[in-house]
């Protein structure tokens, strides 16, 4: 079986996001960027699954800048064998968005045939938690979203889901888009050997032109803030005291 | 607070000013391109940060158990010395024969800075087993080499070296542990002090580099020979050493400074690497590496200490700054932004030399032409005593201004910066105090070659200064930067001459001048170091975004051209004219009378 893994390049999660002058977006230029942290758990879930012998290959495909190679590179670093880069934009600000990145990875899928694609739950940069969904949507497979647990038994997948009442485990066939949360696993370090090994794995570039898939936005951004900084804070001396002010406050 | 790799400054040290593009075309270093050695950065800056340096303060809280002749190491700290071995951080420039990367000694150097500063107490360990690798390397037959290489490059055993006696410290030659010879191998007897981790439970077996006498050796330097002498035999028995105590120190508490005690039971089986009696030449070769690393060791705190300092006056508050409304965060005082400039400006300044001589070992080892090996040797020998006597004093001065920028903060242990000044105080001791360190600049390295490879990197600085006269692009001033440079090169000359001078008339007087001209060399080696960073930065296109990283590095050349290299001048005028006040002073003008 074929695993296909999407990862982004997303601002660094340890980078204090600021917004650019004039609220046309985020501030890029010159920032650290690194692979989204949930797409590195789909990594190390990918790899898991074919150290235990469910799979054999590990594709890892990114959307975006050419800068993206990087992030792939960390991917086959971690043990993904090869890796396809669609560049989709010149410009580290131009977000692509998800539904013509679930396009794109239609397209990948059609081509590659994989047995299951594992990715992040959403970007950390924009928060959309669509792409996942869209690509379900458009492949008509069988979804299952916020992973913390995942089971391969034959030709389905047992996935533990973090929802808001508590966990929720589905029995999903495959193939299947699995989108994983935070508490599936903790991703490893590359070593410095697969860091070297890394850059002797294929990556192919494409365009989304090669798949005939348009990228162009279809959403306006109309501006960006950053949120009020908090107010400080007062200590009170007894809880009574906390339950007045925060009467006071209009907030019980 | 922790520690966070400088990876903006270690690139651009490594492009701009190391010439990173001409090594990875070297033979044998291909693979480090540019891009492959970006991406080992950002793998070892992850280690560093959230692995080695969450252990360095409590590894200091806990300190070392000891018992029954064991040494335990503080929690966790198996678990990520398991990790750097799993993942290959080990001994990255070690030779891939036998495991190891062979990535170039100028990529190692950050990965070392990394370490150092995330959590020098544990990082002290792989250096020491880098040192151990790199004599076996050179002169180890190849028995031992299979038997010992393979484990020690990964990091399954660790390695030590065991030099000091206590009537042997910065004078080997009074060394008295005896190698008796037996079958092929020998017995050795002896008692080793400040062997550092001599014991300790990360591995099963360590494997020691011990300086001994054949019972016919010739006296003094000559008749000193190096054994290796592993903790447990090849076949599984224990060998006979031990470890009888370990010390009670300033700093470094998590790493064990032991007492070996070899030979109580009949004698410990050792292995005589290289021929007899030349034990002291082998361990010398290998001091340059070792000291440049001790360097590098003083880079990583003081880099931390900068890290620290900084963060803390960005946030502490106190009274009234024009121009800052409220109550004004400590940086935008005066008299703070200079110290965290003397700080931040004298670390990157190291950075750069010991970069630097860590390119010219690379080119050294493996450029094609001899003439640029032979010439990049002499650079790297000049520049050792310099990188390592200078960067451990500037780790020192860092780490201590560092606490006062935290003002009373600083002082508290709770604060975690005190750590950096009792760590750092090690390192102007070991490999060579800072002392021997000016005598080897100044004779060895100066005076044997009649100031040859001195003239070579003044012609050097000349150059950059000459370059930064026509730099023209704004926000510089390169007329500043210029002068600087070029006073720079006159001081050290002037002091070269002066030595080469005093050479004829008495050793004395060049001994009680070495100091201060290994300390004018550092300052003045130091102008040049960041002239050529600005004068990198002004060439890189304006970047715009969040950080003015050609901006900054300007400013700071400019703030150390003339707030910190002028030091060099009054180190000149002392070293010149000040060495017969130093002879004048009789030993009991030194004593305190009651």
């Amino acid at each position: 079986m074929k695993v296909l893994v999407p990862v982004k390049r997303v601002i660094d999660y340890n980078v204090k996001v600021r917004v650019k002058a004039g609220g046309s977006g985020v501030d890029l230029a010159n920032v650290k960027m690194s692979m989204n942290p949930f797409d590195e758990i789909a990594v190390e879930e990918a790899i898991r699954l074919k150290e235990a012998g469910k799979a054999e290959e590990i594709i890892a495909v990114s959307v975006g800048v050419k800068q993206a190679q990087e992030t792939l590179r960390t991917a086959l670093a971690m043990g993904a064998d090869r890796a396809i880069l669609i560049v989709a934009a010149d410009d580290v600000h131009t977000d692509i968005e998800p539904l013509a990145v679930a396009k794109l990875l239609k397209a990948v899928i059609d081509e590659e045939q994989p047995g299951i694609v594992l990715c992040g739950k959403q970007a950390i940069d924009n928060d959309m938690n669509a792409t996942g969904q869209m690509l379900a949507a458009l492949t008509g497979w069988a979804q299952a979203t916020f992973a913390s647990k995942l089971e391969i038994d034959g030709d389905s997948a047992n996935v533990t889901r973090e929802v808001d009442g508590g966990l929720q485990t589905i029995k999903v066939k495959m193939p299947a888009i699995v989108t994983v949360d935070l508490r599936l696993n903790e991703p490893r370090y590359a070593s410095l050997p697969n860091i070297m090994k890394a850059k002797k794995k294929p990556l192919d570039e494409k365009t989304a032109a090669d798949y005939g898939v348009e990228v162009a936005p279809r959403l306006e951004i109309v501006s960006t803030a950053e949120p009020e900084a908090r107010a400080a804070g007062i200590i009170v001396g007894s809880v009574d005291e906390l339950v007045e002010k925060l009467k006071e406050a209009g907030a019980v | 607070m922790t520690y966070t790799a400088p990876l903006q400054d270690m690139r651009f040290v490594l492009r701009k000013l190391c010439d990173l593009d001409a090594i990875s075309q070297l033979p044998g270093l291909e693979e480090a391109t540019p891009d492959m050695v970006d991406a080992i950065l950002e793998e070892a800056a992850k280690y560093a940060g959230l692995e080695l340096s969450p252990l360095s303060r409590s590894g200091d809280l806990a300190g070392l158990g000891f018992e029954d002749r064991r040494v335990t190491m503080p929690e966790g700290w198996k678990t990520v010395y398991d990790m750097l071995v799993e993942m290959g951080w080990n001994s990255p420039s070690a030779s891939p024969e036998y495991g190891g990367m062979g990535l170039p000694f100028v990529v190692n150097a950050c990965i070392q800075e990394m370490f150092h500063g995330a959590n020098m107490a544990f990082q002290l360990c792989p250096m020491l087993t880098q040192g151990a690798i790199e004599a076996l390397e050179c002169y180890a037959s190849d028995t031992l080499k299979e038997t010992y290489l393979p484990k020690l490059v990964s990091g399954e055993w660790t390695g030590t070296m065991n030099l000091t006696e206590p009537q042997a410290g910065s004078d080997l030659a009074a060394i008295r542990s005896k190698a008796v010879p037996e079958g092929d191998c020998y017995r050795i007897s002896g008692q080793k002090i400040f062997i550092t981790y001599g014991e300790h439970d990360l591995t099963d077996n360590i494997i020691h580099l011990v300086l001994a006498r054949l019972p016919d050796a010739p006296a003094g330097v000559k008749g000193i020979s190096l054994f290796v002498v592993p903790k447990v035999m090849p076949d599984g028995a224990p060998n006979d050493v031990h470890c009888v105590s370990i010390e009670h120190k300033l700093g470094i508490h998590a790493s064990p400074t032991c007492t070996l005690s070899f030979g109580d039971s009949g004698g410990a089986v050792g292995y005589l690497v290289g021929e007899v009696n030349r034990g002291l030449e082998y361990m010398f070769a290998m001091m340059n590496n070792a000291r440049l690393n001790v360097g590098i060791q003083g880079i990583g705190v003081a880099e931390h200490a900068c890290q620290d300092a900084a963060a803390y006056a960005a946030d502490r508050r106190q009274g009234k700054v024009d121009g800052v409304e409220g109550s004004a965060a400590i940086i935008h005082h005066p008299d703070v932004r200079r110290m965290l400039g003397i700080m931040k400006s004298r670390t990157e300044a190291a950075r750069i030399l010991a970069y630097r001589a860590a390119a010219a070992l690379d080119f050294a080892h493996r450029a094609v032409d001899p003439e640029a090996r032979d010439r990049a040797q002499r650079r790297v020998d000049l520049l050792i005593p310099v990188v390592k006597g200078c960067s451990t004093e500037m780790s020192i001065q860092t780490a201590s201004l560092g606490i006062q920028v935290h003002g009373g903060m600083g002082y508290i242990e709770e604060t975690g910066v005190a750590q950096h000044l009792r760590d750092a105080r090690i390192t102007t001791i070991y490999e060579g105090t800072t002392g021997i360190q000016a005598l080897d600049l100044t004779g060895r390295k100066i005076l044997r070659d009649r100031g040859a490879a001195v003239q070579e990197i003044i012609d050097d600085m000349r150059l950059s200064a000459a370059e930064l006269a026509c730099e023209s692009s704004p926000h510089g001033d390169w007329t500043l930067l210029s002068r600087s440079v070029s006073h720079a090169a006159d001081t050290v000359e002037t002091a070269t001459r002066w030595l080469l001078d005093a050479g004829k008339e008495t050793a004395h007087t060049q001994a009680a001048s070495a100091m201060n001209v290994l300390e004018l060399f550092g300052l003045s080696l130091g102008a040049w170091a960041l002239g050529d960073a600005a004068l990198a930065a002004a060439g890189e296109p304006a970047a715009g975004g969040q950080s003015d990283h050609a901006g900054a590095k300007i400013r700071l050349a400019e703030f150390y051209a003339q707030q910190v290299f002028p030091e060099a001048l009054a180190r000149l005028s002392a070293a010149t004219d000040g060495a017969s006040s130093v002879l004048a002073l009789a030993p009991s003008d030194l004593h305190s009378v009651a």
